[in-house]
């Protein structure tokens, strides 16, 4: 493989029984780059992260992480789900959901070491948190809980961070906040977003890949906001294909 | 008079309610966070097919209920691993069919029938110093795993999936996890009977959920609510001259009662305060 892709999918194909998700799907992305996915709802943005963390196994094609199957090299890999998998109302405080981010490090047995400690400490002030440490998490705002899951996932020491749709449950305000967080995240890890958002991201990533069941990537300088949001109106926030 | 030293039966009485109520604060609370009070439920009703089966063939009926709680436990386990929709309906089955199973054999056994009462409804009065030992040691067990794996069941209970892409091997932990509430609850039949074991699993827990901010603390607090409630409710039991698994499960009822008024009032008044 090209030693500057830190994944590789190949002609990968998808479905949840009948439903075809996704068909033939080609993706290469360089180490440091800061990639957005977009497409319509159930256009397989999500299926295609899960297939990039071995939480779901393609029916054909390939998938390599640093060359290795996703499985393996889940270690290197941090992720941000657009849904919280907990109950709110788990007693359990901030500092110890992103001392999460520790597990599968260090011994088996016993609590976390004190470098997880000092891990999880350096990766809430990265993500502005540090004071809401002892905090349980049914006293967030759904922003404050965003940076949780952030540093969560930062906390694996990643080398790809992996978010899906980082931004549907947040303001305008704390959106702009988060991105300018992934942009700083961005000069040390290869990062991925999904989002429905084409014109927001835009902003911020190198290169668009939109995904409708197959997948084409844009340069961010090809499509710029403006030029959606007149082709499709501000609010209609669907990206058709247009395939060259 | 000295009540404790003139009634040995009582002394051990009060042991076994405050051992088992160790337990049954630190599984009790992942047991309501993780809302699996049917499979806690399924799981002790099952109980009785094993106590009953033990009973005809001559073993010891802690042995046979330890056997049939593990079998339940990693029986719906894996039928919740495997198929998700059909989870509450299994459970059902194996509560009903497991209680049955029992019944039938003790039935069978001859002397035995009118012990059902006291499988059901429990009688701590009855416990005995070797049956001690017996809570002691399965308590032993249950919170030795919980503190070496800590860190595994937190995550696990709290978010699967992250456990899953952190390495963790969830589906063992989970039937580990199921198989020590299976544990629990052959430790706390001794002392409140099969049906009522739900009860003193969940509402310590619960009363402690209302007031603390972390799962460590709600176990804590779970375990010493518990041991007041046995206590008090052995005592009361004993001077009013009442079965006393009943009187347990009713002080346990109404301090919860008093809990969740309280924390709802409280609850508004925050609210209030924050408001004006």
């Amino acid at each position: 493989m090209n030693a500057e892709n830190v994944i590789e999918v190949k002609q990968v194909s998808f479905a949840y029984g009948d439903v075809p998700v996704l068909e033939k799907v080609d993706l290469e992305v360089p180490e440091g780059e800061f990639l957005g996915i977009v497409g319509p709802n159930a256009g397989g943005k999500s299926t295609l992260l899960k297939l990039l963390l071995g939480l779901l196994q393609p029916q054909q094609g390939e998938i390599r992480i640093f060359g290795q199957p996703p499985v393996k090299a889940r270690r290197f890999m941090g992720y941000v789900p657009q849904y919280p998998a907990f109950a709110r109302d788990f007693p359990v405080t901030v500092e110890q959901v992103v001392l999460m981010g520790r597990l599968g490090t260090g011994r088996l047995v016993g609590g976390y070491s004190r470098r997880d400690h000092r891990i999880a400490a350096r990766v809430m002030a990265e993500a502005e948190i540090a004071d809401l440490a002892r905090r349980r998490i049914d006293q967030l705002s759904g922003g404050q809980l965003q940076r949780v899951l952030v540093a969560r996932a930062l906390a694996c020491e990643p080398r790809i961070l992996l978010l899906d749709e980082p931004t549907a449950n947040i303001d305008m305000r704390v959106e702009n906040e988060l991105f300018d967080l992934l942009r700083q995240l961005n000069e040390r890890m290869t990062i991925l977003v999904v989002s429905h958002d084409i014109a927001f991201i835009s902003g911020y990533v190198h290169r668009v890949a939109c995904l409708n069941r197959t997948l084409v990537c844009h340069r961010t300088e090809e499509i710029d906001a403006q030029a959606i949001k007149e082709l499709y109106g501000g609010e209609v926030r669907m990206v058709h294909h247009h395939y060259h | 008079m000295n009540l404790l030293s003139d009634y040995s039966f009582l002394q051990t009485a009060f042991i076994a309610g405050l051992l088992a109520s160790i337990g049954c604060g630190v599984m009790g609370s992942y047991v309501v966070v993780k809302r699996i009070g049917y499979m806690a439920g399924g799981i002790s009703h099952s109980v009785l097919g094993g106590m009953g089966a033990a009973l005809f063939f001559g073993f010891s009926p802690l042995g046979g209920a330890l056997a049939a709680a593990l079998l339940a436990a990693l029986l719906i386990g894996w039928i919740k691993l495997r198929w998700q929709a059909q989870e509450d309906t299994l459970i059902g089955a194996v509560w009903a069919v497991g209680m049955s199973i029992g019944v039938i054999f003790i039935a069978r056994t001859p002397g035995y029938s009118t012990d059902l009462l006291s499988y059901l409804f429990g009688n701590i009065l009855l416990v005995s110093r070797e049956q001690l030992w017996q809570i002691l040691v399965l308590d032993l067990l249950v919170i030795g795993l919980v503190l070496a794996f800590y860190r595994q069941f937190l995550a696990v209970s709290f978010d699967e999936e992250f456990a899953r892409l952190r390495g963790i091997p969830v589906t063992f932990f989970y039937l580990l996890f199921l198989c020590l509430v299976a544990l629990t609850v052959v430790l706390l039949v001794q002392v409140v009977g099969l049906i009522l074991v739900i009860a003193l699993l969940t509402l310590p827990a619960a009363i402690a959920g209302h007031h603390v901010q972390t799962l460590g603390r709600m176990m804590a607090l779970a375990s010493l609510l518990g041991m007041l409630f046995t206590t008090a409710g052995i005592a009361l039991s004993y001077f009013w001259d009442l079965p006393s698994s009943p009187v347990i499960i009713l002080v346990a009822g109404l301090a919860y009662l008093l809990s969740a008024v309280f924390s709802e009032w409280r609850h508004q008044r925050r609210a209030v305060a924050a408001a004006g």
